[in-house]
């Protein structure tokens, strides 16, 4: 083998090595009868390394930093501005606080969530998993971490087949013990958003904390340090649902990482001097697969397996620079638009379409119903349980009496009174339990924050009585504020007892 | 087999056992699959050691935990002895009036007499109260012994024509049954309990009736009719009837002369239970 054979094989061009990287986790690479073949990420520079740097920063940073801000909220309830307390039965998000029966608060943020990642599916493909995703941050900053303490994609690989030596160990301990300690810290920081963060973290350094607390970081500790640090790519090729599901977000018009196979093929080694005409300008360098957190050959085309990471366009960028060829080989672009410039058609870009005319005027339908919800929620509740053994009770006069158990709610931070009433019903007697008989309406107090249940027996005349069923409606006022809620119940004088 | 062949098409080992020509590949089992295999032994061995795990013939091996769910239970049940000690006593020296203004001890009376009353009453009287053909309705203000919280204490503790000597006491003789009046008779008496109800009834009926009520019932019901709580004669004018309301009841009743039996509970509850069942029952709604 001469030295010219060997250089034009470590060369795809002038000054442009060719990596030697395969893509052992394409579909037709990877077999169930295999073990993994670890993937080593090559380091690129880029557009779009940096605005995964800002936005992995962005959102490490909301979510170590979050439970930490706080909001006051008065003596009655804590003041984290983001709170599930769990013992309390209450989420605290900023300016709202939810109970548990307002769960469908919950409900309308989930289907917000599906929505829009539907919506952004279908105008830019996998946003959520190239960029957002935890897994793929966090499998982000472990590979950082890697490359920081043992080196780029040649020495990890040098590395992981050395003997060991102390510095193999040493290395490897460090990386091993920087991955932990994020993981801790990942799962640590999972548990604020379940207590007041300032008196957990005391609780935790101090041994104090519950074994819940310390179950909930041992958990979350194993799954970030295996997850990003072990298993990786494995998630999502293997694990994760959403790549089987957006294919049915997507369509050819829908934005993704696309090798432009009309302007790159037939693609092959260049020399300097040669002439570019009658072939691509791929020149098989695999920079694009070495970068591939996946394992994969984005020229191979749109596949489950790419989560759109995009760092392919900067390592295909870098070189075409090299090579004095426009950048863009490997871009955001659409299918539709491969066939449109092989057909010497104008490219374009089509983001209004039935599909994601749909999915907007749902995410607005269902953003619009949930702001209304908010913005007239009622702090006062009303629920009324009637008494069914007995289900009525005849008295000696013939009158007959029923029994009921209301709850009031107060959802406000101060204490309130308010007026409770019957509409609908002549009651000859009312009694609320712990009171005495009363005349309505009848001012009740309850708590900040806080059910009251209240026992009441409401006795009718026999002349008054009427229909063996009847609907009667239970009615509470803020006298105050002029809120008013009303709860529909029966009242039961006859019929099987 | 005496050396290990491979499958060329897979690559993998065969078992060399052969059908019609097509081999047996052994495939190995996952690593994952084998390291949570043994790591399941592992655990098993550990659980021995740690945990009561082999039976012997007269005892078992009990681990060096020496953990007992049986002596977990008694812990528990101790536990809950101990943080019920002080409301118990509490409720020992309270007296019910006491027991019904304090709402911690009330919450707690309730509590226990809830679940007294589910175990000991409901048989009869209903999970509710509500009562059936014969036993009483706890609900509403028709009391036969008195509806103050010391009348039914004292009826929960002596029962109602039961065995202990100081039981609450009272007898409806058989009228028809016995002889004691003719067969008409009890037809006029039955019309004249009717029309003290204020329901319509044959007006000669009544006025014959009317010399045999003073004779034979007013001692107990009271010459209007109104009853007697301290012989626990029930009220004959109201709407309210333990052994129904329509002429064949009454007139059966009359006939017959029944009479339930509720149990002394004294010996059998302790005061602390009956306080409570007195405090439950008289919030059913009728307690007076």
């Amino acid at each position: 083998m001469s030295i010219h054979t060997v250089i034009s094989m470590r060369n795809a061009a002038d000054g442009v090595e060719k990596s030697d990287a395969v893509a052992s986790n394409s579909a037709t690479q990877r077999s169930f009868y295999k073990s993994r073949i670890p993937i080593y990420p090559k380091r690129v520079h880029g557009v779009f390394r940096r605005i995964k740097w800002a936005v992995m920063a962005v959102l490490l940073g909301i979510y170590y930093l979050v439970p930490w801000i706080r909001w006051d909220r008065g003596p009655s309830a804590p003041s984290q501005a983001v709170l599930v307390d769990l013992a309390h039965e209450r989420f605290y998000f900023f300016f709202i606080e939810i109970w548990p029966q307002e769960v469908y608060y919950i409900t309308g943020l989930l289907v917000l969530a599906a929505v829009s990642i539907f919506l952004v599916s279908a105008l830019f493909g996998r946003l959520w998993c190239g960029y957002a995703c935890p897994q793929t941050v966090w499998t982000d900053l472990f590979i950082h971490v890697e490359n920081l303490i043992e080196g780029d994609r040649s020495a990890r690989i040098r590395l992981a087949a050395a003997p060991w030596t102390a510095s193999k160990v040493a290395k490897r301990v460090s990386k091993h013990a920087v991955w932990l300690l994020i993981a801790i810290a990942t799962g640590g920081a999972w548990v604020f958003y379940f207590a007041d963060a300032p008196t957990l973290a005391h609780d935790l350094f101090t041994g104090n904390a519950t074994f819940v607390a310390y179950g909930a970081i041992a958990a979350l500790t194993f799954t970030t340090y295996s997850l990003g640090g072990m298993m990786r790519e494995q998630v999502c090729t293997y694990m994760c649902p959403w790549p089987r599901i957006q294919a049915a977000m997507t369509d050819k018009e829908t934005l993704a990482v696309t090798y432009r196979s009309d302007r790159g093929e037939p693609r092959g080694p260049h020399k300097k001097g040669d002439s570019w005409d009658g072939r691509g300008v791929c020149i098989d360098c695999n920079q694009c697969v070495a970068a591939c957190p996946m394992g994969i050959d984005i020229r191979d085309g749109n596949q489950l397996e790419c989560i759109n990471c995009a760092l392919c366009i900067d390592a295909c960028d870098d070189v075409m620079d090299r090579i004095g060829q426009p950048r863009g080989l490997i871009a955001y672009d659409t299918d539709a638009n491969i066939l449109r410039r092989s057909a010497k058609e104008p490219a374009r870009f089509h983001f209004v379409r039935a599909r994601t005319v749909l999915y907007s005027s749902v995410l607005a339908v269902v953003a619009v119903v949930m702001l209304f919800g908010l913005a007239t929620r009622s702090t006062i509740g009303l629920d009324v349980l009637r008494d069914r053994n007995p289900n009525f009770v005849t008295l000696a006069d013939g009158s007959v009496r029923n029994g009921y158990v209301l709850k009031l709610m107060n959802r406000s931070i101060a204490t309130r009174s308010f007026d409770l009433s019957i509409d609908d019903l002549k009651a000859k007697s009312v009694n609320v339990i712990g009171i005495g008989v009363v005349r309505l309406p009848v001012r009740l107090a309850v708590d900040a924050d806080k059910v009251r249940a209240v026992r009441i027996l409401v006795t009718v005349a026999k002349p008054d009585l009427g229909s063996a069923s009847r609907d009667i409606e239970f009615v509470l006022t803020d006298p105050k504020t002029g809120e008013r809620i009303e709860s529909e119940a029966v009242f039961v004088s006859g019929g099987a007892p | 087999m005496s050396k290990k062949e491979i499958d060329s098409h897979t690559g993998t080992e065969t078992t060399g056992h052969e059908w019609d020509g097509i081999k047996e590949l052994n495939t190995p089992l996952p690593r994952w699959w084998l390291g949570i295999f043994f790591a399941c032994i592992a655990w098993a061995v550990g659980y021995w050691i740690v945990m009561p795990a082999w039976p012997g013939i007269t005892g078992y091996t009990h681990g060096v935990l020496n953990f007992s769910q049986r002596d977990q239970v008694a812990a528990d049940l101790d536990a809950l002895k101990t943080a019920r000690h002080t409301r118990e006593a509490e409720l020992a020296h309270a007296s019910l009036q006491q027991i019904q203004s304090n709402p911690d001890l009330l919450q707690f009376a309730m509590a226990e007499g809830r679940a007294a009353f589910g175990d000991n009453c409901a048989a009869c009287h209903g999970s509710g109260g509500q009562g059936a053909h014969g036993y009483p309705n706890l609900n509403d203000d028709v009391w036969l012994w008195g509806g103050k919280l010391e009348d039914i204490q004292h009826t929960i503790t002596v029962g109602v024509r039961s065995t202990s000597p100081e039981t609450r006491q009272s007898a409806m003789p058989a009228f028809g049954r016995d002889g004691i009046l003719q067969p008409a008779q009890v037809d006029d008496l039955t019309e004249y309990v009717v029309h003290l109800s204020g329901r319509p009834a044959d007006a000669r009926a009544v006025a014959r009736a009317t010399k045999l009520f003073a004779d034979n019932c007013a001692m107990c019901h009271g010459p209007a009719g109104k009853g007697d709580r301290s012989m626990g004669a029930p009220n004959l004018t109201d709407n309210d009837w333990l052994y129904g309301p329509e002429r064949a009841d009454i007139h059966d009743q009359i006939w017959n002369g029944h009479g339930g039996v509720m149990p002394t509970w004294g010996g059998r509850l302790s005061p602390e239970t009956i306080k409570s069942l007195a405090v439950y029952v008289h919030s059913l709604g009728g307690g007076e």
